[in-house]
């Protein structure tokens, strides 16, 4: 197997067109297959056991979540629908996307765009699953695919595996202990300990993340003689990435794994803001082995909150030279309909579990047929 | 001038970076779940040999190195420069010893070799992995001893100097690995 990175080809277009001799084999082990199996139905029962329904939503969606740094791959085509706006009937159809110079207004709206025949792969099933929870489902998981644009590497392929969940009733330390139980249970490995952001950011790096200013970030990756990109100094969140990243991450989870919570409030995601000195993100992540393996957040249930943090993320986006994404959505309408109860949600990237779970080095030893053989 | 998106690099593209062509020699993508996507590149230097560590982030765009490899035979040395021609062009390039480097050791009138162009300019020269040299000097034989693992200093015709199994004699031709330096094995006339 020859990882994409040392692929002859120059780019991806290039790689999906170049077929190798004897690239239709798998590049996973039939024994890791076994092992992966296992796990799924290893995940199934835990969730099962504990009264969760399992569920399946949509994986091409007329929505997408609106992140800095994550990009959700089009579909161009989208069913015959009645626009929003005018009532006029829209033509489906499979128009190539095209530049169409979207405006965003200035705090960052972009509306959908009948003119935009277009729909998204879900970079996670979170808007649909968070829209059975508005409509009165209680404890749900889904075992499903998601698409991120752009990412590959050993830890990522653009199409990987999402093990998700949500469940009323939890707060932060409920929702994580969950976690903490899943690691436990499904993958055998001993409970996690708990740290804050802020205790083992501070630990590594000897700065504060909340009120660390981005020169103060850069002096540090640099005397650590971390390479560094180019970033601006008005652009502190990517100058903590970057020294978490390098710094810190390496070492968390090691033999133990480790859930890092209450996250700097402009890392929050969809998670709850508590407000204070400083405020902090109800957000928590899993690290086993210096590896990201979970996402969670102590959800937000305001829509004007969502909404702000779309156009917040299109803001940085259109700075990054990115497309901005549309704002509206299905979930934002279900929030405004009916009051979402507190809850947590988790997303678990299934195929680094059954990476760790094997001692993989590469996410291309637990999948069948990654991006390059897909 | 050609660029290359970041999301493009590999291991084995040859990128510009103030005006000096490196070769990407270890290349690996991380992303933080909700963060900013880092390539981390490990870049050799073309002309110095020297290893740095870059990283990129999304979005970036690289400079493509305008670098090729052709064939060039080796005609003659003048003083404290070797005299190369391009075997399809017949252009000729003009290299100092610090160009050719470790490569002088092997350089033989006539060997083709290859070499690296920068713009158009030469920046660097390999032999060929194995060659043939003449043994110009060395301690006699000592009789009756073939063993391979008792060595001595030997001098080729290039006027280089390495080790060989105390049997070789003056006028012996042996093959030489030009990429660690060390004697293979002797080798008769005309082979």
């Amino acid at each position: 197997m020859t990882p994409l990175a040392e692929h002859p080809a120059a780019s991806i277009a290039d790689t999906m067109k170049l077929r190798c001799k004897g690239d239709w084999r798998p590049t996973a082990r039939f024994e890791v297959l076994r092992r992966r199996a296992e796990l799924l139905r290893a995940a199934r029962d835990f969730f099962i056991g504990r009264g969760f329904l399992e569920v399946e939503t949509p994986l091409l969606s007329a929505d997408t979540i609106v992140d800095r740094h994550i990009d959700p791959l089009p579909v161009p085509f989208q069913p015959e629908r009645t626009s929003r706006a005018t009532g006029a009937p829209v033509v489906s159809g499979g128009e190539p996307l095209k530049d169409t110079g979207a405006r965003l207004s200035p705090e960052g709206y972009m509306p959908h765009r009948d003119d935009l025949p277009c729909m998204w792969l879900q970079t996670s099933p979170e808007f649909a699953m968070k829209r059975l929870v508005a409509a009165g489902a209680q404890a749900i998981f889904q075992i499903c695919k998601a698409f991120r644009r752009q990412e590959r590497g050993p830890l990522h392929n653009p199409e990987f595996t999402l093990l998700e969940w949500y469940r009323v009733g939890d707060n932060l330390e409920k929702g994580m202990k969950l976690l903490g139980d899943l690691v436990e249970q499904v993958a055998g490995l001993p409970y996690p300990e708990f740290v804050t952001y802020q205790e083992i950011f501070r630990f590594y790096t000897g700065l504060d993340p909340h009120y660390a200013s981005a020169p103060e970030l850069a002096t540090v990756a640099d005397l650590h003689g971390v390479p560094a990109p180019e970033i601006p100094f008005d652009d502190a969140d990517s100058w903590r990435d970057l020294l978490f990243c390098e710094l810190v991450q390496p070492h968390l989870g090691w033999p133990r794994p480790v859930i890092v919570y209450n996250y700097p409030a402009s890392q929050a995601g969809l998670a709850c803001v508590v407000e204070g000195e400083p405020p902090f993100a109800e957000r928590f992540e899993l690290f086993i082995r210096g590896i990201e393996l979970a996402n969670g957040y102590h959800e937000v249930t305001d829509p004007n909150e969502i909404r702000r943090r779309a156009c917040h993320n299109n803001t940085w986006r259109v700075r990054d030279k990115k497309q901005p994404l549309p704002v509206d959505s299905r979930l934002i309408d279900a929030l405004t309909e009916v009051s979402f109860p507190e809850c947590c949600g988790c997303a678990l990237g299934f195929d680094r579990l059954v990476m760790i779970a094997v001692g993989a080095q590469s996410i291309e030893e637990v999948i069948a047929f990654p991006f390059e053989r897909a | 001038m050609a660029t290359y998106n970041v999301g493009d690099l590999r291991k084995g593209l040859k990128i510009q970076i103030d005006g000096e062509p490196y070769l990407i020699v270890e290349f690996t993508f991380v992303k933080p779940g909700k963060g900013q996507a880092l390539y981390k590149c490990k870049l050799k230097n073309l002309i110095k040999n020297t290893v740095i560590d870059r990283t990129w982030k999304t979005g970036d765009q690289v400079e493509a190195a305008d670098v090729e490899e052709v064939e060039a035979q080796f005609l003659y040395r003048q003083g404290d420069h070797f005299v190369f021609m391009n075997t399809e062009t017949y252009e000729q390039y003009d290299l100092t010893a610090d160009q050719v480097d470790e490569a002088w050791k092997y350089l033989k009138e006539g060997m083709v070799c290859r070499m690296l162009l920068f713009n158009g300019s030469p920046i660097g020269v390999t032999p060929p992995f194995h060659v043939v040299l003449r043994v110009e000097y060395c301690e006699p034989a000592a009789r009756g001893n073939t063993a391979t693992n008792v060595m001595k200093p030997a001098r080729v015709e290039t006027g280089a100097e390495l080790m060989v199994p105390a049997f070789v004699e003056i006028d012996d031709l042996i093959k030489v690995d030009t990429r660690t330096g060390e004697y293979v094995e002797r080798v008769k006339e005309g082979e």
